[in-house]
């Protein structure tokens, strides 16, 4: 890593250090990655190029999902995912992707089975809704079961004594409930004081605020999400969470350089100038056309400059940033490749 | 193909004095309670006296309509005396889910009572953060509301559930969690239906007490006993309230934005209402890119490279052109999938503003693109 040192070699301050790199590197050396954003920002398609921009080169990673709503199953255009680890995709350079839809009852049960002989009595009680039921009363134990279940895939270790996996994405619910989420230590409050949930979630706390774990947060460059961003950060550090990088996503691509935007914001743009170089192009030029092009220009600029000022929040919080581009061909399976390769040229390993 | 969809045309319900509630639903982020606060606006500026009743507005909305605090009561929003003189009027509420909780409580029970619930720490649990108390309270605030009569029209927007659908199922889901079956088996075991599972069930309770705290089981029990005599009349309020989403007055709009997941939602959601017999009015495709100008995105492409060294303004205004068209492209993809489905869905296409909504102007011409179909 070349940092850019805080003054230069005259002892004169440095006007503009540097801005630290997008993926740092203890990013780089954690193995349990959490995806958070507000809804509608894509996280979810964040969180698989994120996996597959960390599975480049021969290396494994798993991407679980949270939220039993088989948004990874969509993306990559599979049928519903069952509870168990399913090869989902290559990464560039070889390397794998597997995916897990973590279904909360089918963990419980599992644990259930595992400790206590339920047999009948357990289906019989599934039936009337009491695993619901139990999670509805501590609604901590259901995030319990699920950072739990991410923790044992960090943890486990194949034939050869090395971790199956390099790395773990875990596309987690949104800023509005991500801390919740996270902050074990306070869903424990509700848990009994020993047996085999108390133990995971030690676990599972260690696991959390060790420099193994790494909170990323994704946001749009829209008011809504970068305010949440900034408060779950907050949050996050309140509870002594450790934040990763910052991911603005479908930033909109300029076209207009810097002295046109301006004028192309205020509807002021020279409209003769552009008739003349547009017909000069061989296009049919009509008042119609030039003004339709001028009115899209002006949105553009409008998109541009509002983005800009969402950017300058983000940069705000001195934290390591990634930057995505718009697809305007749609966030489809193609699109996600797209941005693997966009994470992999800003440093992510 | 496009032509033979029927346009949603939000003006005749709007202004039909027959329509007595609007409720806006769809996935997160699509924009639900600015179409929300756009619709008000323009049925008070019409003449009607509107109540907008929002979930959680972004904090310039929130101010453009002068909402401040969170205090569960609608205030009146200054939008002029044009309206004013036509009787027209705006009001907004920002929801407070505890609140309406605790109005709830004390319509049902008796002070004393109403206080030992408040005191107790299950109630502070389920009053603010189980999955459907939002969804439940935007509806109780509803039936509320228009049980006053002082509204000609309220406009409700949802909660950003995880799925639309959360907002249809999450008050039965809570309203049979509080009757309490299961909580009764777990505390008072060896009793009526528990014989059914015996020995097993014995287990479960043992089960459950070693991984939820057993105080915390107490807590519920008392709760559920201090709740007991509320029960019927919760539920007859939350029959009094779907009867009220099934009348003929109410219009249900869905909300979404061309993305796939928001297809999706909608999509599913649209089956449900009509599962469910709920007046769904139709379809608000939000932000979209229409072209405003008639020029193909493979000409602006082209001609976008051939003059960028000399004319970078033409050039970089056809770059936006071009991008435009593809834009627009995957937009009329994603509409064709719902028409598929949905072939008599009426849809309103909505063109996106170029920065978020932050005044009335802006809720105005809002307002003006949802309604010029």
């Amino acid at each position: 890593m070349s940092a850019t040192p805080a003054t230069a070699p005259n002892g004169t301050p440095n006007p503009e250090p540097a801005p630290p790199p997008g993926w740092t590197d203890a990013a780089a050396r954690a193995r349990l990655h959490i995806v958070t954003g507000k809804g509608g920002t894509g996280k979810t398609t964040v969180a698989a190029a994120l996996a597959l921009s960390l599975a480049s080169n021969g290396r494994r990673v798993l991407l679980i999902e949270v939220e039993e709503r088989q948004g990874i199953a969509q993306l990559f255009d599979l049928p519903p995912l069952p509870y168990e680890e399913r090869k989902v995709a290559v990464a560039p350079g070889g390397g794998e992707v597997r995916a897990l839809a973590i279904d909360v009852e089918a963990a419980l049960m599992e644990y259930f089975a595992m400790f206590y002989n339920l047999g009948f009595a357990g289906r019989t009680l599934k039936r009337l809704g009491a695993v619901e039921f139990a999670t509805t009363l501590a609604p901590g134990l259901r995030d319990v079961l699920l950072t739990g279940k991410a923790k044992e895939c960090v943890g486990r270790l194949g034939p050869n004594g090395k971790p199956v996996y390099d790395a773990v994405v875990v596309d987690a619910p949104p800023t509005g409930r991500v801390v919740t989420f996270l902050n074990v230590t306070v869903a424990m409050a509700d848990l009994a004081r020993k047996g085999p949930i108390r133990n995971q979630a030690d676990g599972v706390v260690t696991l959390l605020h060790s420099a193994d774990t790494m909170v990323h947060l994704v946001t749009l460059l829209q008011e809504m999400p970068v305010v949440e961003m900034m408060e779950t950060i907050a949050e996050l550090r309140d509870a002594d969470l450790p934040v990763g990088s910052l991911i603005i996503n479908a930033a909109t691509g300029a076209h207009l350089n810097g002295t046109a935007l301006e004028p192309a914001a205020r509807g002021t743009l020279d409209l003769e100038e552009l008739a003349a170089d547009l017909a000069g192009a061989g296009i049919t030029v009509t008042d119609a056309l030039v003004d339709g092009l001028a009115a899209e220009a002006t949105e553009h600029a409008i998109k541009v400059l509002a983005e800009a000022e969402s950017e300058s929040v983000v940069r705000g919080a001195g934290l390591p940033v990634l930057t995505l581009p718009f697809l305007a061909d749609g966030a489809d399976l193609g699109g996600v490749y797209e941005l693997t390769e966009a994470l992999t040229a800003q440093g992510v390993r | 193909m496009t032509s033979r969809v029927p346009a949603l045309d939000l003006d005749r319900i709007l202004f039909d004095p027959a329509t007595k509630v609007i409720i806006t639903c769809g996935s997160g982020g699509v924009g639900k309670t600015t179409t929300a606060a756009a619709l008000a606006l323009r049925a008070a500026e019409y003449g009607r006296r509107t109540a907008v009743l929002t979930i959680d507005p972004a904090k310039r909305l929130a101010q453009s309509m002068g909402l401040t605090a969170l205090d569960n009561t609608p205030r009146r929003v200054d939008i002029g005396d044009a309206a004013a003189e036509d009787g027209g009027e705006l009001w907004a509420m920002m929801l407070d889910t505890r609140r309406t909780f605790d109005e709830m409580v004390l319509a049902h029970s008796t002070p004393e009572r109403a206080e030992a619930i408040f005191a107790n720490p299950f109630y502070r649990t389920i009053s603010s953060s189980f999955s459907g108390t939002q969804e439940y309270m935007a509806m109780e605030k509803l039936g509320r509301l228009a049980a006053t009569g002082e509204w000609d029209l309220i406009v409700v927007d949802t909660p950003p559930s995880r799925s639309a659908l959360d907002f249809l199922d999450a008050p039965q889901r809570l309203a049979s969690f509080l009757d309490g079956r299961v909580i009764r088996m777990l505390t008072t075991p060896g009793r009526g239906v528990m014989k059914i599972v015996g020995a097993g069930l014995n287990l479960f309770s043992k089960a459950v007490t070693t991984i939820i705290g057993g105080q915390l089981l107490n807590d519920a029990a008392q709760f559920v006993q201090l709740f007991e005599d509320m029960f019927g009349g919760f539920r007859a309020r939350a029959e009094a309230t779907y009867t009220l989403l099934r009348a003929p007055g109410t219009q249900f709009l869905v909300v979404a934005t061309c993305e796939a997941d928001a297809v999706r939602e909608a999509s599913y959601f649209a089956d449900r209402l009509q599962e469910e017999q709920m007046p769904l009015a139709g379809l608000v495709l939000n932000r979209t890119h229409p072209p405003l100008a008639d020029l193909s995105g493979g000409v602006a492409e082209t001609a976008a490279a051939r003059l960028a060294g000399t004319s970078p303004l033409a050039s970089a205004v056809l770059a936006v052109h071009a991008e435009r068209m593809t834009v627009h492209a995957v937009e009329q993809r994603m509409r064709s999938r719902i028409v598929r489905a949905h072939p008599t869905l009426p849809i309103a296409a909505v063109p996106a503003l170029a920065a978020d909504a932050h005044d009335l102007e802006s809720l105005r011409e809002i307002g003006r693109r949802l309604t010029d179909q």
